[in-house]
Protein backbone atom coordinates (compact mmCIF):
# COMPACT_ATOMS: atom_id res chain seq x y z
CA UNK A 1 0.00 0.00 0.00
CA UNK A 2 2.40 2.29 0.95
CA UNK A 3 4.81 1.28 -2.09
CA UNK A 4 1.86 1.82 -3.86
CA UNK A 5 1.24 5.29 -2.94
CA UNK A 6 5.03 5.97 -3.18
CA UNK A 7 5.08 4.84 -6.42
CA UNK A 8 1.93 6.99 -7.44
CA UNK A 9 3.73 10.17 -6.56
CA UNK A 10 6.99 8.96 -8.39
CA UNK A 11 4.87 8.52 -11.95
CA UNK A 12 3.32 12.35 -11.02
CA UNK A 13 6.98 13.73 -10.45
CA UNK A 14 7.86 12.36 -13.75
CA UNK A 15 5.17 13.03 -15.60
CA UNK A 16 5.18 17.14 -14.34
CA UNK A 17 9.20 16.73 -15.53
CA UNK A 18 7.99 15.20 -18.74
CA UNK A 19 5.01 18.19 -19.13
CA UNK A 20 7.88 20.64 -18.16
CA UNK A 21 10.05 19.47 -20.92
CA UNK A 22 7.09 19.96 -23.69
CA UNK A 23 6.10 23.27 -22.12
CA UNK A 24 8.64 25.54 -24.06
CA UNK A 25 8.19 23.50 -27.62
CA UNK A 26 4.03 23.90 -26.81
CA UNK A 27 4.86 27.63 -26.56
CA UNK A 28 6.15 28.18 -29.51
CA UNK A 29 2.36 27.47 -30.53
CA UNK A 30 0.63 29.96 -29.06
CA UNK A 31 -2.58 29.67 -30.73
CA UNK A 32 -3.35 25.95 -28.71
CA UNK A 33 -2.25 27.86 -25.55
CA UNK A 34 -4.63 30.75 -25.98
CA UNK A 35 -7.54 28.04 -26.73
CA UNK A 36 -6.90 26.42 -23.27
CA UNK A 37 -6.69 30.00 -21.26
CA UNK A 38 -9.86 30.47 -22.72
CA UNK A 39 -11.59 27.06 -21.60
CA UNK A 40 -9.56 26.96 -17.93
CA UNK A 41 -9.90 30.60 -17.58
CA UNK A 42 -12.40 32.75 -19.56
CA UNK A 43 -14.85 30.40 -19.13
CA UNK A 44 -14.82 30.17 -15.23
CA UNK A 45 -15.14 33.78 -15.00
CA UNK A 46 -18.31 34.43 -14.35
CA UNK A 47 -18.72 31.86 -12.04
CA UNK A 48 -15.45 33.09 -10.13
CA UNK A 49 -16.99 36.23 -10.05
CA UNK A 50 -20.00 35.23 -8.33
CA UNK A 51 -18.51 33.20 -5.82
CA UNK A 52 -15.82 36.41 -5.29
CA UNK A 53 -18.72 39.04 -4.75
CA UNK A 54 -20.35 36.52 -2.11
CA UNK A 55 -17.27 35.37 -0.54
CA UNK A 56 -16.77 39.35 0.26
CA UNK A 57 -20.10 39.94 1.05
CA UNK A 58 -20.36 37.14 3.47
CA UNK A 59 -16.38 37.93 5.06
CA UNK A 60 -17.79 41.61 5.21
CA UNK A 61 -20.84 40.78 7.56
CA UNK A 62 -19.01 37.81 9.76
CA UNK A 63 -16.10 40.84 10.33
CA UNK A 64 -18.17 43.51 10.90
CA UNK A 65 -19.76 41.23 13.18
CA UNK A 66 -16.66 39.95 14.85
CA UNK A 67 -14.97 43.48 14.72
CA UNK A 68 -18.20 45.02 16.21
CA UNK A 69 -17.54 43.06 19.83
CA UNK A 70 -14.18 44.57 20.00
CA UNK A 71 -15.43 48.03 18.90
CA UNK A 72 -13.11 48.14 15.86
CA UNK A 73 -15.69 47.89 12.58
CA UNK A 74 -13.23 50.82 10.88
CA UNK A 75 -10.59 47.77 10.75
CA UNK A 76 -13.13 45.82 8.43
CA UNK A 77 -11.11 46.79 5.14
CA UNK A 78 -7.68 45.21 6.86
CA UNK A 79 -9.44 42.35 7.47
CA UNK A 80 -11.74 41.49 4.11
CA UNK A 81 -8.49 42.78 2.55
CA UNK A 82 -5.86 40.54 4.11
CA UNK A 83 -8.52 37.53 4.60
CA UNK A 84 -8.73 37.55 1.15
CA UNK A 85 -5.32 37.99 -0.62
CA UNK A 86 -4.07 35.75 1.92
CA UNK A 87 -6.44 33.20 2.14
CA UNK A 88 -9.94 32.63 1.05
CA UNK A 89 -8.85 34.08 -2.82
CA UNK A 90 -6.93 31.63 -3.71
CA UNK A 91 -8.03 28.52 -1.89
CA UNK A 92 -11.60 28.99 -3.33
CA UNK A 93 -10.49 30.29 -6.28
CA UNK A 94 -8.53 26.98 -6.90
CA UNK A 95 -11.32 24.92 -5.44
CA UNK A 96 -13.62 26.60 -7.80
CA UNK A 97 -10.87 25.90 -10.21
CA UNK A 98 -10.52 22.32 -9.77
CA UNK A 99 -14.50 21.30 -9.82
CA UNK A 100 -14.77 23.91 -13.33
CA UNK A 101 -11.77 23.37 -15.19
CA UNK A 102 -9.95 20.55 -13.91
CA UNK A 103 -12.67 18.31 -14.22
CA UNK A 104 -13.80 18.98 -17.78
CA UNK A 105 -9.31 19.14 -18.73
CA UNK A 106 -9.70 15.49 -17.07
CA UNK A 107 -12.91 14.19 -18.79
CA UNK A 108 -11.48 15.67 -22.27
CA UNK A 109 -8.42 13.68 -22.27
CA UNK A 110 -9.70 10.72 -20.42
CA UNK A 111 -12.18 10.61 -22.94
CA UNK A 112 -9.27 10.97 -25.88
CA UNK A 113 -7.63 8.36 -24.08
CA UNK A 114 -10.90 6.25 -24.03
CA UNK A 115 -11.52 6.37 -27.78
CA UNK A 116 -7.70 5.97 -28.59
CA UNK A 117 -7.12 9.14 -29.91
CA UNK A 118 -3.52 9.63 -28.32
CA UNK A 119 -2.78 6.20 -29.17
CA UNK A 120 -3.63 7.13 -32.67
CA UNK A 121 -1.00 10.39 -32.13
CA UNK A 122 1.41 8.70 -30.64
CA UNK A 123 1.15 6.10 -34.21
CA UNK A 124 1.73 9.05 -36.20
CA UNK A 125 4.90 10.11 -34.30
CA UNK A 126 2.49 13.33 -32.90
CA UNK A 127 3.48 13.51 -29.24
CA UNK A 128 0.71 14.04 -27.52
CA UNK A 129 2.79 15.28 -24.34
CA UNK A 130 3.25 18.24 -26.64
CA UNK A 131 0.21 18.80 -28.24
CA UNK A 132 -2.76 18.20 -25.91
CA UNK A 133 -1.54 17.55 -22.32
CA UNK A 134 1.30 20.67 -22.65
CA UNK A 135 -1.00 23.40 -23.63
CA UNK A 136 -3.81 22.30 -21.43
CA UNK A 137 -1.32 22.34 -18.32
CA UNK A 138 0.11 26.03 -19.51
CA UNK A 139 -3.60 26.82 -20.08
CA UNK A 140 -4.45 26.14 -16.41
CA UNK A 141 -1.34 27.98 -14.66
CA UNK A 142 -1.55 30.99 -16.59
CA UNK A 143 -5.46 31.14 -16.04
CA UNK A 144 -4.98 30.55 -12.42
CA UNK A 145 -3.11 34.21 -10.83
CA UNK A 146 -5.63 35.62 -13.20
CA UNK A 147 -8.37 34.24 -11.84
CA UNK A 148 -7.42 34.82 -8.21
CA UNK A 149 -6.76 38.77 -9.25
CA UNK A 150 -10.30 38.99 -10.46
CA UNK A 151 -12.11 37.13 -6.99
CA UNK A 152 -9.69 39.42 -4.90
CA UNK A 153 -11.20 42.63 -6.75
CA UNK A 154 -14.65 41.55 -6.85
CA UNK A 155 -14.48 39.89 -3.32
CA UNK A 156 -13.02 43.16 -1.54
CA UNK A 157 -15.70 45.12 -3.68
CA UNK A 158 -18.74 42.56 -2.03
CA UNK A 159 -17.16 43.15 1.56
CA UNK A 160 -17.16 47.01 0.71
CA UNK A 161 -20.67 46.81 -0.31
CA UNK A 162 -22.07 44.79 2.98
CA UNK A 163 -19.47 46.91 5.24
CA UNK A 164 -20.07 50.30 4.06
CA UNK A 165 -23.08 50.74 2.14
CA UNK A 166 -25.53 48.43 4.64
CA UNK A 167 -23.35 48.23 7.83
CA UNK A 168 -22.18 52.17 8.12
CA UNK A 169 -18.47 51.97 7.97
CA UNK A 170 -17.02 54.93 7.17
CA UNK A 171 -15.93 54.23 3.32
CA UNK A 172 -12.81 56.33 4.30
CA UNK A 173 -11.61 54.51 7.43
CA UNK A 174 -12.37 51.38 5.37
CA UNK A 175 -10.13 52.10 2.09
CA UNK A 176 -7.25 54.11 3.91
CA UNK A 177 -6.89 51.29 6.75
CA UNK A 178 -6.59 48.90 3.85
CA UNK A 179 -3.93 50.82 2.30
CA UNK A 180 -1.70 51.57 5.49
CA UNK A 181 -2.29 47.97 6.84
CA UNK A 182 -1.67 45.53 3.75
CA UNK A 183 1.71 45.23 2.28
CA UNK A 184 3.49 44.27 -0.21
CA UNK A 185 4.61 41.05 0.99
CA UNK A 186 0.96 40.52 1.69
CA UNK A 187 -0.32 40.48 -1.99
CA UNK A 188 2.79 38.86 -2.84
CA UNK A 189 2.13 35.76 -0.59
CA UNK A 190 -1.58 35.78 -2.93
CA UNK A 191 0.43 35.61 -6.03
CA UNK A 192 2.59 32.88 -5.25
CA UNK A 193 0.05 30.62 -3.42
CA UNK A 194 -2.13 30.86 -6.54
CA UNK A 195 0.73 30.01 -8.82
CA UNK A 196 1.22 26.81 -6.81
CA UNK A 197 -2.70 25.69 -6.93
CA UNK A 198 -2.69 26.94 -10.70
CA UNK A 199 0.36 24.16 -11.01
CA UNK A 200 -0.74 21.54 -8.56
CA UNK A 201 -4.65 22.04 -10.01
CA UNK A 202 -3.43 21.47 -13.27
CA UNK A 203 -1.02 18.83 -13.15
CA UNK A 204 -3.73 16.52 -11.19
CA UNK A 205 -6.07 17.27 -13.83
CA UNK A 206 -4.02 16.56 -17.15
CA UNK A 207 -2.51 13.42 -14.68
CA UNK A 208 -5.85 11.93 -13.85
CA UNK A 209 -6.69 12.52 -17.33
CA UNK A 210 -4.03 10.93 -19.03
CA UNK A 211 -3.55 7.99 -17.05
CA UNK A 212 -7.47 7.16 -16.68
CA UNK A 213 -8.72 4.08 -17.48
CA UNK A 214 -9.78 3.61 -21.22
CA UNK A 215 -13.60 2.81 -20.25
CA UNK A 216 -16.27 4.94 -19.52
CA UNK A 217 -16.41 3.82 -15.90
CA UNK A 218 -12.60 5.22 -15.60
CA UNK A 219 -13.12 8.29 -16.99
CA UNK A 220 -15.67 9.13 -14.68
CA UNK A 221 -13.33 7.65 -11.80
CA UNK A 222 -10.32 9.99 -12.78
CA UNK A 223 -13.15 13.02 -12.40
CA UNK A 224 -14.06 12.33 -9.01
CA UNK A 225 -10.30 11.84 -8.28
CA UNK A 226 -9.22 15.30 -9.78
CA UNK A 227 -11.56 16.76 -7.71
CA UNK A 228 -10.86 15.34 -4.58
CA UNK A 229 -6.99 14.76 -4.90
CA UNK A 230 -6.99 18.57 -6.26
CA UNK A 231 -9.25 19.49 -2.89
CA UNK A 232 -6.84 18.03 -0.52
CA UNK A 233 -3.84 19.30 -2.22
CA UNK A 234 -4.60 22.95 -2.40
CA UNK A 235 -5.37 23.03 1.49
CA UNK A 236 -2.27 20.64 2.13
CA UNK A 237 -0.55 23.31 0.58
CA UNK A 238 -2.22 25.86 1.79
CA UNK A 239 -1.19 25.18 5.28
CA UNK A 240 2.62 24.29 4.29
CA UNK A 241 2.86 27.69 1.90
CA UNK A 242 1.45 30.02 5.04
CA UNK A 243 3.65 28.33 7.34
CA UNK A 244 6.53 28.81 5.57
CA UNK A 245 5.60 32.82 4.72
CA UNK A 246 4.91 33.29 8.29
CA UNK A 247 7.87 31.93 9.22
CA UNK A 248 10.26 33.94 7.74
CA UNK B 1 -13.15 31.55 -38.50
CA UNK B 2 -15.63 33.41 -36.60
CA UNK B 3 -16.08 31.32 -33.69
CA UNK B 4 -11.58 31.86 -33.27
CA UNK B 5 -11.94 35.35 -33.30
CA UNK B 6 -14.45 35.58 -30.40
CA UNK B 7 -12.88 32.93 -28.27
CA UNK B 8 -9.32 34.88 -29.57
CA UNK B 9 -11.01 38.07 -28.19
CA UNK B 10 -12.83 36.41 -24.84
CA UNK B 11 -9.29 35.27 -24.25
CA UNK B 12 -7.71 38.66 -24.91
CA UNK B 13 -10.74 40.02 -22.56
CA UNK B 14 -9.85 37.50 -19.93
CA UNK B 15 -5.96 38.43 -19.82
CA UNK B 16 -6.71 42.12 -19.60
CA UNK B 17 -9.26 41.58 -16.75
CA UNK B 18 -6.88 39.33 -15.05
CA UNK B 19 -3.85 41.93 -15.13
CA UNK B 20 -5.89 44.70 -14.35
CA UNK B 21 -6.93 42.68 -11.37
CA UNK B 22 -3.73 41.94 -10.96
CA UNK B 23 -2.56 45.94 -11.30
CA UNK B 24 -5.16 46.83 -8.55
CA UNK B 25 -3.87 44.72 -5.63
CA UNK B 26 -0.54 45.86 -6.37
CA UNK B 27 -0.63 49.35 -6.63
CA UNK B 28 -3.61 50.61 -5.24
CA UNK B 29 -4.33 48.25 -2.45
CA UNK B 30 -0.72 48.39 -0.23
CA UNK B 31 0.54 51.52 0.54
CA UNK B 32 3.68 51.21 0.42
CA UNK B 33 3.18 49.21 -3.08
CA UNK B 34 4.65 49.82 -6.27
CA UNK B 35 3.87 53.44 -6.66
CA UNK B 36 3.01 54.71 -10.53
CA UNK B 37 5.00 57.31 -12.03
CA UNK B 38 8.11 56.99 -10.10
CA UNK B 39 8.64 59.01 -6.74
CA UNK B 40 7.47 62.44 -7.12
CA UNK B 41 7.99 65.04 -4.23
CA UNK B 42 10.95 66.33 -2.24
CA UNK B 43 12.97 64.69 0.04
CA UNK B 44 13.32 66.02 4.39
CA UNK B 45 15.25 64.37 6.43
CA UNK B 46 14.93 64.28 10.23
CA UNK B 47 16.49 63.01 13.70
CA UNK B 48 14.90 61.37 16.15
CA UNK B 49 15.86 59.88 19.83
CA UNK B 50 13.14 57.42 19.54
CA UNK B 51 11.35 56.16 16.71
CA UNK B 52 8.96 53.87 18.25
CA UNK B 53 8.05 51.41 15.59
CA UNK B 54 7.98 53.78 13.10
CA UNK B 55 8.52 52.02 9.17
CA UNK B 56 9.47 52.87 5.81
CA UNK B 57 5.86 53.38 4.23
CA UNK B 58 4.45 55.05 7.64
CA UNK B 59 2.04 58.24 7.02
CA UNK B 60 3.41 61.81 7.37
CA UNK B 61 1.02 63.99 8.28
CA UNK B 62 0.11 67.66 9.08
CA UNK B 63 -2.67 68.68 10.38
CA UNK B 64 -4.18 65.27 9.89
CA UNK B 65 -3.54 65.18 6.16
CA UNK B 66 -1.50 62.85 4.71
CA UNK B 67 1.11 64.95 2.73
CA UNK B 68 3.40 62.41 2.11
CA UNK B 69 5.16 59.29 3.30
CA UNK B 70 8.53 58.23 5.49
CA UNK B 71 10.99 56.54 3.38
CA UNK B 72 13.95 55.01 4.90
CA UNK B 73 14.66 54.53 8.94
CA UNK B 74 18.32 54.31 9.26
CA UNK B 75 20.56 54.69 12.41
CA UNK B 76 23.39 57.86 12.31
CA UNK B 77 25.82 55.64 15.16
CA UNK B 78 27.59 59.37 15.06
CA UNK B 79 25.06 61.14 17.60
CA UNK B 80 22.93 57.13 18.48
CA UNK B 81 19.42 59.06 16.82
CA UNK B 82 17.38 57.74 14.22
CA UNK B 83 17.39 59.44 10.61
CA UNK B 84 13.77 59.65 8.96
CA UNK B 85 13.73 60.39 5.52
CA UNK B 86 10.50 61.59 4.20
CA UNK B 87 8.79 62.08 0.90
CA UNK B 88 6.64 64.78 0.70
CA UNK B 89 3.99 65.47 -1.96
CA UNK B 90 5.27 68.04 -4.54
CA UNK B 91 2.01 69.92 -3.87
CA UNK B 92 2.47 70.88 -0.11
CA UNK B 93 5.99 72.85 -0.68
CA UNK B 94 5.01 76.11 1.60
CA UNK B 95 5.94 74.52 4.58
CA UNK B 96 7.71 77.09 6.73
CA UNK B 97 11.38 75.32 7.72
CA UNK B 98 11.08 75.58 11.37
CA UNK B 99 8.59 73.49 11.67
CA UNK B 100 8.41 70.59 13.91
CA UNK B 101 7.90 67.18 13.61
CA UNK B 102 6.74 64.65 16.25
CA UNK B 103 6.24 60.78 15.93
CA UNK B 104 2.35 59.85 17.14
CA UNK B 105 0.35 57.05 17.01
CA UNK B 106 -2.86 56.57 15.32
CA UNK B 107 -5.42 55.60 18.04
CA UNK B 108 -4.49 53.49 20.76
CA UNK B 109 -2.84 50.66 19.32
CA UNK B 110 -2.50 52.06 15.86
CA UNK B 111 0.23 52.52 13.58
CA UNK B 112 3.22 54.69 13.94
CA UNK B 113 3.47 58.38 11.81
CA UNK B 114 5.21 61.63 11.42
CA UNK B 115 3.13 64.71 12.55
CA UNK B 116 4.19 67.58 11.44
CA UNK B 117 3.39 71.13 12.95
CA UNK B 118 3.83 74.28 11.22
CA UNK B 119 6.56 76.71 12.17
CA UNK B 120 6.31 80.90 11.35
CA UNK B 121 9.42 80.95 8.98
CA UNK B 122 9.10 82.96 6.00
CA UNK B 123 12.00 80.34 4.77
CA UNK B 124 10.17 76.85 3.04
CA UNK B 125 11.19 73.48 3.23
CA UNK B 126 12.55 72.23 0.12
CA UNK B 127 14.68 69.21 -0.86
CA UNK B 128 17.21 68.15 1.09
CA UNK B 129 16.49 70.13 3.97
CA UNK B 130 16.06 69.04 7.76
CA UNK B 131 13.66 69.64 10.20
CA UNK B 132 15.51 70.69 13.37
CA UNK B 133 12.85 70.49 15.95
CA UNK B 134 12.37 66.86 16.91
CA UNK B 135 10.14 65.09 19.41
CA UNK B 136 10.52 61.60 20.36
CA UNK B 137 8.10 58.59 20.12
CA UNK B 138 5.64 58.10 23.19
CA UNK B 139 6.78 54.59 24.41
CA UNK B 140 3.67 53.20 26.30
CA UNK B 141 6.06 51.18 28.31
CA UNK B 142 8.26 53.43 29.29
CA UNK B 143 5.19 55.73 30.78
CA UNK B 144 3.66 52.53 33.03
CA UNK B 145 7.06 51.85 34.08
CA UNK B 146 7.30 55.62 34.94
CA UNK B 147 3.69 55.61 36.28
CA UNK B 148 4.29 52.38 38.58
CA UNK B 149 8.06 53.77 39.91
CA UNK B 150 5.94 57.27 41.16
CA UNK B 151 2.86 55.16 42.70
CA UNK B 152 5.41 52.93 44.64
CA UNK B 153 7.79 55.72 46.04
CA UNK B 154 5.05 58.15 46.65
CA UNK B 155 3.26 54.92 48.29
CA UNK B 156 6.51 53.90 50.53
CA UNK B 157 6.48 57.91 51.40
CA UNK B 158 2.93 57.95 52.76
CA UNK B 159 3.69 54.75 55.01
CA UNK B 160 6.75 56.79 56.51
CA UNK B 161 4.44 59.64 57.09
CA UNK B 162 1.86 57.60 59.30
Amino acid sequence: MIVAALQRVGAVGVFLGRVLAQCAPALLRPRSVVHQVYNAGARSLIIIMLCGLFVGMVLGLQGFDLLQRFGSEDALGVAAALGLLKELGPVVTALLFAGRAGTALTSEIGLMRATDQLTAMEMMAVDPLRHVVAPRFLGGVIAMPLLVAVFNVIGLFGAQLIGVQLMGVDTGAFWSQMQSAVELDDVNEGIVKSVCFGVACSLVAVYEGYTAKPTAEGVGLATTRTVVISSVLTLLLDYMLTAAFLGR
Amino acid sequence: MKSQRSLELGTGLFVLLGFAALFFLTTQLPGSGISVGGAAGYKVTARFDNIGDLKGGSPVSMAGVRIGRVESVAFDSGDYRAVVTMRIDPQYNRIPDDSDASIQTQGLLGGRYVGIGPGGSENYLKDGSQIEFTQSAIVLESLVNKFFANFASKGSEGEKAQ
